[in-house]
């Protein structure tokens, strides 16, 4: 049980949900930029969320299922093809052995997620297989995908198992049902990303502060897993003193000395020691994660309990998934 | 201070980092007080664990307290911002005075100073208007303080560099500055961790790994340890080189 990479892609990694609970000693929590979509990958082939997946940037990858295997693919919208026939994102796919799953023109947003039913087996590291390529850890050796590396699969759950055996036979095949476009948008060019205040925001004028409600910031090309620079506006502090390091987050955006915000993700530093000035919502942190370098942002102003609602009702919808997939597995539906 | 005296309260502030992380901030300045009191409530959490806590990150003044809002919230039955600074308010107190600082914990860290482990020794003696020999002594003199550790994994924020030792960075930083070098950047001194693009000006290197995840705690350092920097020859940091993994 394995899938061969024949061609890798830009950059194609193995991510799970990161490795929390090492903040403490500088560890970064990495993991799947786009977690949510990671998370329904996972279960639309009966795997727990937090499974290890592929993360598949712009320009992904060609690879061989060794074996048959289920799969599900969500996120950026990559031009996916298996056997050279268009695959459908957000369902359960079954390949038979040997089919070759490749992508073409990257249609929308930045990063896929490839789960397969077992999950890729790599060796933890700290308790995750993320890949962490700034340390070298995780994932298979550390590094991105390279052509020729051979990716373990696990054994599927009674659930994939089911869902596999609905769809599985000499060709391949996807389930007519689908997640829907609450949990799995489309990713949109120019997103608005929700925000609330970060613990330095009092210490911009307030013409940053309005400008930064206000005005688009387009992502540049420094733009990578572990934070996105922007080009926007001049946001300039009130203040001059050196702030004393303390914790970032995903999402953090904060701002240099030379103005010009950063907002921070999935492998960024624990600490930093410029001010904070916003904080992205976690309802919102897919929507950032897809976007490109070139691309426009906007950030909306919510309160904390607005914040707080958001979260709580993503997180209900995609807890609300397993039984709803398990209902289809049991059907043995199409 | 007087035995019977409690210490002066803190003026502790809790204030929201997004919708899954409260910052308990404990004073405004650095200085191993209020470091003992963000390590006393980080140990407190550590034995007193509240359900969804997903981990707490101490800094020079402030220890982030990660939580899972849906966890907390009891899958969305209560406000989770205000249940876990209602929970923290509570603990605060019985998390009891700051202990004060012991030398049980302390680490000694070799350093090779000068020479190709430290390519800019020279550079920091002319700035300080001292000798090498001189920066060498008064950089291996003090016991300093593990304030925190945090920017990259097992990079320690030390507390306690001679002042007549301060050296501003590099106007332009090296692309690549080795693991386990020792630099001074202002008036802080540190070691690098893994080896990352950098600008504090090299005095010496140590042969210690102070990060290795196949370690069952990773970290060589933590916040609160004491740690000293002894000089070394080539030949010993050579020879301690060998016997690290």
């Amino acid at each position: 049980m394995s899938l061969s990479i024949l061609r890798p892609g830009l950059l194609t990694t193995v991510q799970d949900l990161g490795r929390p609970g090492y903040q403490h000693i500088g560890m970064v929590v990495g993991g799947a930029m786009d977690a949510p979509a990671l998370r329904v990958a996972n279960l639309l082939v009966g795997n727990a969320d937090g499974a290890a997946g592929l993360e598949i940037t712009l320009q992904g990858p060609r690879l061989r299922f060794a074996a048959g295997h289920l799969f599900a693919l969500t996120g950026a919208r990559l031009s996916p093809t298996l056997d050279g026939q268009p695959v459908e994102m957000n369902r359960p796919v079954w390949a038979p052995a040997g089919a070759e799953l490749a992508f073409g023109a990257p249609v929308a947003g930045g990063r896929a997620y490839l789960a397969v039913a077992g999950g890729l087996a790599v060796a933890p590291v700290l308790g995750s297989r993320a890949t962490y390529l700034r340390a070298g850890l995780g994932g298979l050796h550390g590094r991105a995908l390279r052509a020729g590396d051979e990716l373990p699969v696990g054994a599927p759950s009674a659930v994939g198992q089911r869902l596999g055996q609905a769809l599985a036979g000499s060709r391949w095949a996807q389930a007519r049902w689908t997640v829907g476009p609450r949990l799995c948008p489309v990713p949109r060019p120019h997103p608005v990303v929700r925000a609330v205040r970060g613990p330095e925001y009092e210490q911009f004028s307030a013409g940053s502060q309005q400008a930064f409600w206000q005005q688009p910031f387009v992502v540049t090309a420094a733009a990578d897993r572990m934070g996105y620079r922007l080009q926007g506006p001049d946001l300039a502090r009130l203040t001059a003193t050196e702030l004393l390091s303390s914790a970032v987050t995903f999402g953090t955006v904060q701002v240099p000395a030379d103005g010009q915000a950063i907002v921070l993700l999935a492998d960024r530093q624990t600490t930093g020691g410029y001010p904070r000035l916003a904080q992205v919502i976690t309802a919102d942190f897919g929507a950032l994660a897809q976007a490109r370098p070139g691309q426009a942002l906007r950030f909306q102003e919510v309160s904390l309990a607005e914040a707080q609602a958001l979260y709580l009702a993503q997180e209900r919808a995609i807890r609300a998934l397993p039984g709803a997939i398990a209902f289809k597995a049991l059907g043995g539906s199409k | 201070m007087n035995q019977a005296c409690p210490p002066p309260a803190l003026p502790v502030q809790l204030f929201p980092l997004g919708d899954a992380a409260m910052v308990v901030q404990f004073g405004a300045g650095i200085s191993p007080a209020t470091h003992r009191a963000v390590q006393a409530f980080d140990a407190y959490l550590a034995a007193h664990p509240f359900v969804g806590l997903r981990e707490c990150v101490p800094a020079f003044t402030t220890l982030t307290v990660y939580y899972d809002p849906w966890l907390v919230s009891a899958g969305g039955r209560h406000q989770p911002y205000e249940t876990v600074a209602q929970t923290l308010r509570e603990m605060l107190p019985a998390a009891g005075p700051p202990a004060a600082a012991t030398a049980a914990d302390s680490v000694e860290i070799p350093v090779c100073y000068g020479g190709e482990f430290g390519p800019d020794l020279a550079f920091v003696a002319r700035h300080t208007g001292l000798s090498a020999a001189e920066v060498i002594a008064r950089h291996t003199a003090p016991d300093y303080l593990v304030y925190m550790v945090g920017f990259a994994p097992g990079f320690p924020y030390l507390g306690g560099l001679d002042a007549g030792l301060a050296t501003p960075r590099k106007a332009r930083p090296r692309p690549l500055v080795p693991a386990g070098a020792v630099g001074i950047a202002g008036a802080q001194t540190g070691i690098y961790s893994l080896p990352t693009p950098g600008g504090w000006q090299l005095i010496g290197r140590t042969p210690l790994q102070l990060f290795n995840p196949a370690w069952a705690g990773p970290s060589r350092l933590h916040a609160g340890q004491t740690l000293r920097f002894v000089p070394v020859s080539a030949a010993e940091y050579a020879r301690t080189q060998q016997h690290e993994p």
